[in-house]
């Protein structure tokens, strides 16, 4: 914390390197032991890398297996465990931290005018945890894996499955440490940390969105935590919470479950809502419509997230009238979720729009998220979803909003905030196009699902009936494309922070306090807290200053 | 329908064209918003687009109408598939009347169909066309789900209790049977074939399947076997309850409760004898936990409803 | 810790909101509220599978179990008053009678686990009481209370080494009050876990 505190009093000239966070010091030591919430942002960013095409490799094992109806390419043990490594590496060390431990570590303390977070150390604390689940979760997958599905349903988990259950459970229960803490450094961060005159309804859209987010990791995180302990004590020792010999009762696994798992989407999507909210603003260099509505509605959306689990449940033998209740809640969800995308839309009227590639991923993003939402009242629907439930159409609605919704908006955040974070610009026109190909590889990947999920294909089948075989061809087919996408950002990025051009203090001429600090920040931000005199967004004219 | 590229799975139960109305209703109102926002983003996008790089548009902060209007409008649609929704799950859920009544059995990696005249089936069920079937489902190991998707009908089967789930074919054919829930290494092996027949075919196979006893016979084997008849004799009454035209009744527990002896009934009071015991006995019945499968479970249950009409031989 | 300019007045200088406390004391509260739930779920997954159980045991006595669980309550009531006074003579900086306090609380607290532990070891030796079996059926029974007690006695037991690190630093000059007040928080909430715990697993059991 002591090495090169203040940059120099003057402002720099051209020919000299300014300090900034990235060359304020060298060597492993000061990565590894950093207090630093912008490198430990960047120590997030390359293991949930690492970790996204790990279980971007067990995708790819997936949709080659589906290409054909038989079970050819692999054996269905093989297969069952290559689509729960996918699920559980996807979920617990891909969505979970991305946005929120990448992006909103890095920008959060900038934007509301902080030097750091409230804990930097439970920061960096946070950022092992998450490492030693990551290794254990590693270590289940090098011993042979686990075949019970991302789930971990009972009694299957509990008793019947020979595979690594308890590993990854304890991973998963580990990393579940990391996303507390992080959420509770956001909470205390926004509410104690903030700049003078950043009042709550002048906070940037993004700091709403993780607010509400990190109050779910809060909350939610513990009830899958202790369910976990529940599966390892009945897996490893014979406790008999979830076996009905024993007097107790797999459903009950089902509810604590998804009481946590269902707020556990919207701990991914959320956060990505805010990134668009930025994204859609700057780029119609307009205020955004309806500020008030779209912060609200990230709260909505967190309050309710807790009372909509047994939409998970209704062919699963819990009461009619539960159902009902479910049912209802979950309809209430498309509310807010639409108000946010109608009020994104109409920040664009009579904007100044610009097609930047984080634009691109924006206006993807409000696609993919408009038909994901769609087709979840569909799932929500008690008529439709005994049909639906456990089928293909399952599968396409979250990767819609899963891949489709919280990655498009953690692509988009990364190529708006990347200026900022490594202080170069990347190749604009290979970003424009990569973003184009993921988009048509995505649609083309995920949609024949949806048709094939109404024909009645259920999930986690390893071979198939023939007659899905064109719409799965096809999903395969898209898949590719899907992921010559990924790779292209992934070498431009990397390119780009060693030979991009460097990077203005505010290359997009946005609005926010991030934009007031060098490209890339100096290790503390600010040399002087920033004092704000005006509601987020306020784009005006340059004669009006 | 192309062949070979269809979009819809068949419509063969009296369930599925109500389903697939409902789909359709939810189908063009997303591609009614939908393209809705789209369009709007393709305009404004090609109308507001950037043409200075200095240029910066007059702020607008929001309208309060506006955002009323489109939290109340879509409340509304919401409100109209929930009813929707509910009225059509309502309308399957509860079984008709005298609806033909099959036992299912899931089983890693196996369904098992037992038909109350004896005839028992693997993967393949046989049902005539034209008429209802109630299925009572239990699995022996883990959680299964029963899918006929032509039918349009889904039900978990879950270990420790009974589901059930109902359906009239119309159409007659094959049809796929799936199992939905996964449940282990060959979760997609788990799958079998419904045939629904013409009623004078589903005759013909009736009597042309190997049928040994029916399924009350066996349960009266079985409750022989295992010495049931010692206690729960209807000459003998005293140190277990009678349980002739017990199935359906109302029974008066110890506790002063009163319940109904339906087939979960049946079913704990044998795996699990001391949880609800009859008023005026005592727990002396040892548990079966264990010591009898799932189907013979069924089998004891159909004997004992049985007992509801027939005199017991008691001598056999 | 960064410094923080919205802070920098004295903590305790009071105010309109009731966020206007510490950050280490709020995150504290965070923290609480998120291993509130924790027991939460527990404890109705415990009310859930009792209630679907008519036959659910309820086999203490009043003599020993329920004297013996009520003098366990006592003595880690009897911790949260020392824990009041350690908080109390800290904030008038009083360093050593603070010492005292904290480790009058951690004597409680070990206590408390000691006789826990000493309550097991009569439940699984006399009374063959098991997580997996227990002489009056329902094995539930042993999972439950083994579960929940031994849950709650893990944070007990962090909770008298958290405090013994808060003694130690008090004792050689370091820590401010909030450390010690924030300490304070845990230790009460562990308590209060207990004040459920013990109604829900003991008194809701006692052989009738």
């Amino acid at each position: 914390m002591n090495a090169a505190l203040a940059p120099p009093p003057s402002a720099p000239t051209p020919s000299e390197t300014p300090t900034h966070y990235l060359n304020a010091s060298y060597g492993f030591r000061s990565w590894l032991l950093t207090l630093d919430h912008k490198r430990i942002a960047l120590l997030y960013l390359a293991s949930i890398t690492l970790f996204f095409f790990i279980g971007g490799f067990y995708a790819v094992l997936v949709r080659l297996e589906l290409v054909t109806p038989a079970g050819d390419l692999m054996s269905a043990e093989n297969y069952n465990t290559a689509f729960t490594l996918h699920g559980v590496v996807m979920i617990f060390f891909f969505l979970i931290p991305s946005i929120p431990a990448v992006l909103g570590n890095f920008l959060i303390p900038i934007m509301i005018g902080a030097r750091d977070l409230a804990f930097p150390k439970l920061n960096l604390l946070s950022w092992y945890i998450y490492m030693v689940g990551g290794m254990v979760a590693a270590y289940a997958l090098f011993t042979g894996g686990v075949d019970t599905g991302w789930t971990l349903y009972a009694p299957y988990s509990s008793t019947y499955s020979n595979s690594n259950v308890t590993a990854t459970a304890i991973a998963a229960f580990i990393t579940g440490f990391s996303s507390i803490l992080t959420g509770l450094n956001f909470v205390v961060t926004i509410h104690k940390m903030r700049a003078p005159g950043l009042t709550w309804f002048r906070l940037p859209l993004f700091v709403w969105a993780h607010y509400a987010t990190s109050v779910i990791q809060v909350l939610g995180t513990p009830v899958l935590a202790i369910t976990l302990v529940l599966l390892i004590l009945e897996r490893s020792f014979g406790f008999g919470f979830f076996d009905p010999a024993r007097g107790g009762d797999p459903v009950l696994f089902q509810h604590l479950f998804w009481f946590y798992s269902h707020p556990a989407v919207y701990i991914m999507i959320l956060p990505s809502m805010g990134v668009i909210s930025e994204l859609v603003t700057c780029f119609s260099r307009k205020k955004v419509f309806g500020y008030g509505f779209i912060a609200m509605s990230s709260v909505a959306i967190a309050v309710l997230g807790f009372l909509v689990w047994g939409h998970h449940m209704f062919v699963s033998g819990q009461s009619v009238y539960a159902g009902m209740v479910f049912s209802i809640l979950s309809f209430m969800v498309g509310i807010p979720s639409a108000i946010k995308v109608f009020n994104w839309t109409a920040t664009m009227y009579k904007g100044s729009i610009s097609y930047s590639t984080p634009m691109i991923y924006a206006f993807g993003f409000i696609g993919l998220f408009t038909i994901g939402g769609l087709t979840g009242l569909f799932l929500a629907n008690l008529g439709l979803d005994i049909h639906l439930h456990d089928t293909y159409f399952v599968v396409a609605h979250f990767h819609y909003i899963m891949v489709g919704g919280a990655v498009m908006g953690y692509l988009g955040g990364i190529h708006y905030w990347w200026p900022k974070m490594t202080g170069r610009l990347y190749p604009e026109g290979w970003a424009r196009f990569s973003a184009l190909v993921l988009f048509v590889g995505f649609n083309l990947t995920f949609f024949p699902q949806f048709l094939l999920g109404y024909m009645g294909m259920p999930r986690r089948y390893h071979a198939y009936p023939e007659e899905f075989q064109v719409l799965n061809v096809m999903s395969s087919a898209g898949a590719s494309i899907l992921g010559v996408g990924y790779l292209i950002p992934m070498i431009y990025l990397f390119w780009s922070m060693r030979y991009g051009r460097l990077a203005p203090e505010n290359p997009w001429g946005a609005k926010g306090l991030e934009w007031t600090t060098p490209s890339p920040p100096t290790t503390f931000n600010f040399d002087e807290t920033p004092v704000v005199t005006e509601e987020a967004y306020e784009y005006v004219k340059e004669e009006k200053h | 329908m192309w062949t070979g590229f269809p979009l819809f799975p068949e419509a063969a139960s009296t369930i599925a064209s109500g389903v697939d109305l409902l789909y359709l209703f939810l189908v063009v109102v997303s591609v009614v918003f939908s393209v809705g926002i789209f369009g709007a983003i393709f305009y404004f996008a090609l109308r507001y687009q950037r043409k200075t790089q200095d240029e910066v548009p007059e702020p607008i902060h929001g309208s309060m109408i506006l955002e009323i209007t489109w939290s109340v409008v879509p409340f509304l649609i919401l409100m109209v598939m929930f009813g929707w929704g509910t009225a059509v799950f309502f309308r399957n859920f509860h079984p008709p009347e005298g609806a033909t009544e099959i036992f299912v059995t899931g089983k890693q990696w196996m369904w098992k169909l037992q038909h109350p005249e004896g005839q028992r089936e693997i993967n393949e069920l046989h049902v005539p066309v034209g008429r209802a079937v109630k299925l009572t489902m239990a699995t022996e190991d883990v959680i299964h789900s029963f899918y006929i998707p032509a039918f349009r009908v889904k039900k978990d089967v879950v270990p420790g209790m009974y589901t059930t789930m109902w359906f009239e074919p119309t159409k007659v054919g094959k049809y796929h049977l799936f199992c939905a829930e996964y449940c282990g290494n060959q979760h997609s092996g788990m799958i079998g074939t419904v045939y629904v027949m013409a009623p004078p075919d589903y005759e013909a196979w009736l009597a042309g399947a190997p049928r040994g006893e029916t399924m009350s016979q066996a349960g009266e084997r079985l409750f022989q076997r295992l010495g049931c008849h010692t206690c729960h004799a209807a000459d003998r009454p005293g140190r277990g309850p009678v349980l002739e035209k017990v199935f359906g009744s109302t029974v008066l527990l110890a506790d002063g409760k009163k319940v109904v002896a339906d087939e979960m009934y049946l079913r704990e009071s044998i795996l699990r004898p001391g949880a609800k015991v009859v008023a005026g006995f005592k727990t002396q019945m040892p548990t079966f936990q264990g010591q009898i499968s799932e189907e013979g479970l069924m089998q004891i249950i159909a004997y004992i409803k049985s007992l509801e009409s027939k005199e017991r031989t008691t001598t056999q | 810790m960064a410094s923080d300019a919205k802070t920098a007045t004295s903590l305790w200088s009071g105010g309109g909101s009731p966020y206007a406390i510490g950050s280490k004391k709020f995150g504290m509260w965070l923290f609480i509220v998120s291993d509130m739930l924790t027991f939460t779920a527990l404890l109705v997954a415990y009310t859930y599978l009792r209630m679907s159980t008519a036959t659910w045991p309820t086999p203490f006595a009043f003599s020993p179990s329920i004297i013996f669980s009520t003098v366990m309550t006592l003595v880690l009531l009897s911790s949260s008053l020392t824990m009041v006074m350690a908080v109390h003579s800290m904030s008038h900086g009083d360093r050593g009678k603070t010492v005292k306090w904290i480790l009058a609380t951690m004597v409680f607290g070990s206590a408390f686990v000691i006789l826990h532990m000493m309550e097991w070891m009569h439940l699984i030796r006399d009374e063959k009481v098991t997580p997996f079996s227990n002489p009056w059926g329902e094995p539930l029974f042993g999972a439950t209370f083994f579960g929940i007690t031994g849950l709650h006695m893990t944070h007990v037991t962090i909770g008298v080494i958290y405090l013994g690190i808060i003694a130690a630093g008090v004792g050689r000059g370091k820590f401010t009050y909030e450390d010690v007040e924030v300490s304070g928080l845990y230790w009460h909430f562990v308590d209060l876990v207990w004040m459920f715990v013990f109604p829900l697993i003991y008194l809701m059991s006692v052989k009738m």
